[in-house]
């Protein structure tokens, strides 16, 4: 009988929710401990096997020059590597220092900023090593993961849409908050995958899972403005778990230049 | 004799508010070191919310901690009405609490279940203990999914909900809702009893802690999602006080910093809270606490477990009453209109107290904001227990006194991944 395929899970800079969300997976998770061998997850188990590694999941951004080193052995030892949250795929929140002197960051928490180790941006794998596929989400979706999960194991392309949060929406049958309460929502530029989840609470989206494919972010600025929004107001918009996501700082780029 | 130098070293503690190490230099049988490294690359929150609009912390601190997301946004809500002059009451504040009791259970649950139980049954994690003991963890998964579910029907998802806001909720639940959780929270609540029973028969060693315990306290029921300040060493002020009492300093070895209160090493967290509070529990948690051999009070950093089960059969008690008493709320949210001011928040994370405080000015723009995490207020006492629990065992070879630190460092819950795992030994002889 051939040996199961290995799954590795490693952490860089994040919140732990990401790979929270696997133990999250409470219905699945004996099944598909079953199915692979999970050699190095230390989250879950002191027992850490060496590589090489079939699957690689990856959560958590680069910000220290440590973890720039660290993720090219882990790249070199995975067979696939999947990156997987905000963090891993854009930088996540503490991504929001890239646009500020991080030295200033340091000094307002820390009394001796000299111990501190940290580099001036965070910056998500794909700037650093080449990565087979991206899952999106601050935090990511448990379906989802199992869904990549099961295509890598057994050698296909994981299939999930890229499209936006309204093509959710819409297939929910929820009530746009938008047009129907002026509620601003970033849904129609905003990569699927959470099913929708703030409309259906009558919460505006606010990104969580980063900008779609080619999205058309001046449309949506328009009518962010038409909900009462101010200039201010959109770039905070932006400015968040995945503030460092070209597609919405070439968005707040271009506004700066339209004011001028 | 020969003199030697013994060095353990735990490696990778992978996660407390961050990533960790643990030193230890034994020379000559006395115990001359015992650091808590932090190394987790910090993140600098306090700084990144500067400028941010009185509404977005719950949204932007919940990303501090996937495991207690719950913790940090009403922490958040709470020091923010605080600072605009806004108390939440009735229906919306019981349904914070609910949704903060799903967070108790999930985490509770999941370190109970994962990260401790194979400490005590030798196994090194819940996956190779499944092989054996499938139904110990498949209880754990059960209960860990209980909690879950009320975060996901109340919070929207159970890491990072997108439903608590200033105020309250975007989107309150009707009666028919909730009262379709309850089913299985009186599962759960059976096997958070039979857990209590099942962990209170391990051995535990026999060890006492000394240090003033710090928790939220409230008379009217076991203090959770909000409370006054009250400690062993009787401290009794609002949660206001709090900076007048706890004093945060940096050390070299840590991105953490240190706390101390009243000049003092002291301790957060479920020991914390079960002996000043235990006499708040409801009577079905008083009974299995009582039968499983728990007095008032417990300081035995071992018997964390015993209390955390009890804890759970708690919350699931408490949500199950929050479920039925459910009257819902004229409206979602109460507004919480911006004012200069400061406002101060704390709540019992799973892991122990959290305090956030947070300066506006007029427009509700942060001028300045501090978090207190429990992990860093309990860094002191660990490296602490650690030192003592080193010196009283020095006589077991490294790989025993490793393993025996690794399962004192989990006894906190410092946060998932440094729970489990790791540990480098290395010897020196000089």
């Amino acid at each position: 009988m051939p040996s199961p395929p290995t799954l590795a899970i490693w952490k860089f800079t994040s919140c732990d929710g990401c790979q929270l969300t696997l133990l999250d997976c409470e219905d699945e998770l004996l099944t598909l401990a079953g199915q692979v061998r999970i050699t190095h997850f230390p989250e879950a188990s002191s027992e850490v096997l060496p590589g090489p590694y079939d699957v690689s999941l990856v959560k958590g951004s680069i910000t220290t020059a440590d973890e720039q080193l660290r993720i090219h052995h882990i790249r070199e030892q995975s067979h696939v590597l999947v990156a997987i949250g905000a963090c891993a795929t854009s930088g996540g929140i503490q991504a929001l220092r890239n646009f500020t002197d991080v030295a200033q960051f340091r000094a307002l928490v820390y009394a001796s900023p000299e111990y501190i180790d940290t580099l001036a941006t965070s910056t998500p794998i794909a700037a650093h090593v080449p990565v087979d596929y991206e899952l999106r989400g601050c935090p990511i979706d448990r379906r989802q993961l199992l869904e990549v999960l099961s295509a890598f194991l057994i050698g296909r392309k994981p299939d999930l849409p890229d499209t936006s949060v309204c093509t959710e929406c819409k297939r929910r049958g929820l009530t746009c908050v938008m047009v129907a309460d002026g509620t601003p929502c970033l849904g129609p530029v905003t990569h699927a995958g959470c099913g929708a989840l703030c409309p259906a609470y009558r919460r505006g989206c606010f990104g969580c899972f980063g900008p779609m494919t080619s999205p058309n972010i001046p449309a949506l600025v328009s009518q962010l403005r038409a909900c009462g929004l101010n200039e201010d107001a959109i770039q905070r918009a932006f400015r968040t778990f995945n503030a460092a996501a070209p597609a919405f700082i070439e968005e707040v780029q271009y506004r700066r230049t339209q004011c001028r | 004799m020969t003199q030697r130098t013994r060095q353990l070293t735990v490696g990778s503690l992978a996660r407390v508010e961050g990533e960790g190490a643990l030193h230890i230099t034994v020379h000559d049988g006395r115990v001359q070191r015992a650091a808590l490294q932090i190394y987790e690359p910090p993140r600098f929150f306090e700084a990144l919310l500067r400028g941010r609009q009185h509404t977005e912390p719950p949204d932007i601190t919940a990303r501090v901690c996937g495991i207690c997301p719950v913790a940090y946004q009403t922490s958040a809500c709470q020091a923010i009405e605080n600072a605009c002059g806004i108390r939440v009451e009735g229906p919306l504040a019981d349904l914070r609490r609910l949704l903060y009791c799903g967070e108790w259970i999930a985490s509770h649950a999941l370190h109970i279940f994962l990260l401790h139980l194979p400490d005590f049954l030798g196994y090194p994690d819940a996956i190779s203990l499944a092989k054996d003991h499938r139904d110990f963890v498949e209880r754990g998964l059960a209960l860990k999914k209980a909690g879950n579910a009320i975060m996901e029907l109340l919070g929207g998802r159970a890491i990072h909900p997108i439903n608590p806001r200033l105020g309250g909720f975007y989107r309150t639940p009707t009666r028919g809702e909730l009262a379709s959780l309850t089913e299985r929270l009186r599962h759960a609540l059976d096997d958070a009893m039979a857990t209590v029973r099942l962990v209170s028969s391990f051995e535990f060693p026999d060890v006492e802690l000394n240090y003033d315990l710090l928790a939220l306290h409230r008379d009217d029921c076991y203090a959770i999602e909000c409370g006054a300040l009250r400690s062993t060493g009787g401290l009794a002020c609002d949660v206001a006080e709090f900076e007048a009492h706890v004093v945060e300093n940096q050390v070299p070895h840590s991105t953490a910093l240190h706390a101390q209160l009243d000049g003092h090493r002291y301790l957060v967290g479920p020991l914390a809270r079960y002996t000043l509070n235990s006499g708040q529990l409801s009577s079905t948690a008083r009974q299995v606490a009582a039968d499983a051999g728990l007095s008032s009070q417990c300081r035995n950093p071992f018997r964390s477990i015993v209390v955390r089960a009890v804890e759970t059969t708690y919350a699931l008690d408490e949500a199950l009453r929050l479920i039925t008493d459910y009257q819902p709320p004229p409206r979602p949210y109460i507004d919480v209109p911006p004012r200069a001011g400061i406002g101060h928040g704390a709540t019992e994370a799973p892991r122990g107290l959290l305090y956030h405080r947070y300066e506006l000015d007029a427009d509700g723009v942060i001028q300045a904001a501090t978090i207190v995490p429990p992990t860093a207020q309990n860094q002191d006492a660990i490296e602490d227990d650690l030192r003592r629990l080193v010196s009283h065992n020095l006589h077991l070879d490294d790989a025993h006194l490793t393993a025996l630190c690794e399962q004192a460092i989990r006894n906190y819950d410092p946060c998932i991944s440094c729970s489990a795992h790791f540990l480098r030994l290395r010897i020196e002889h000089q």
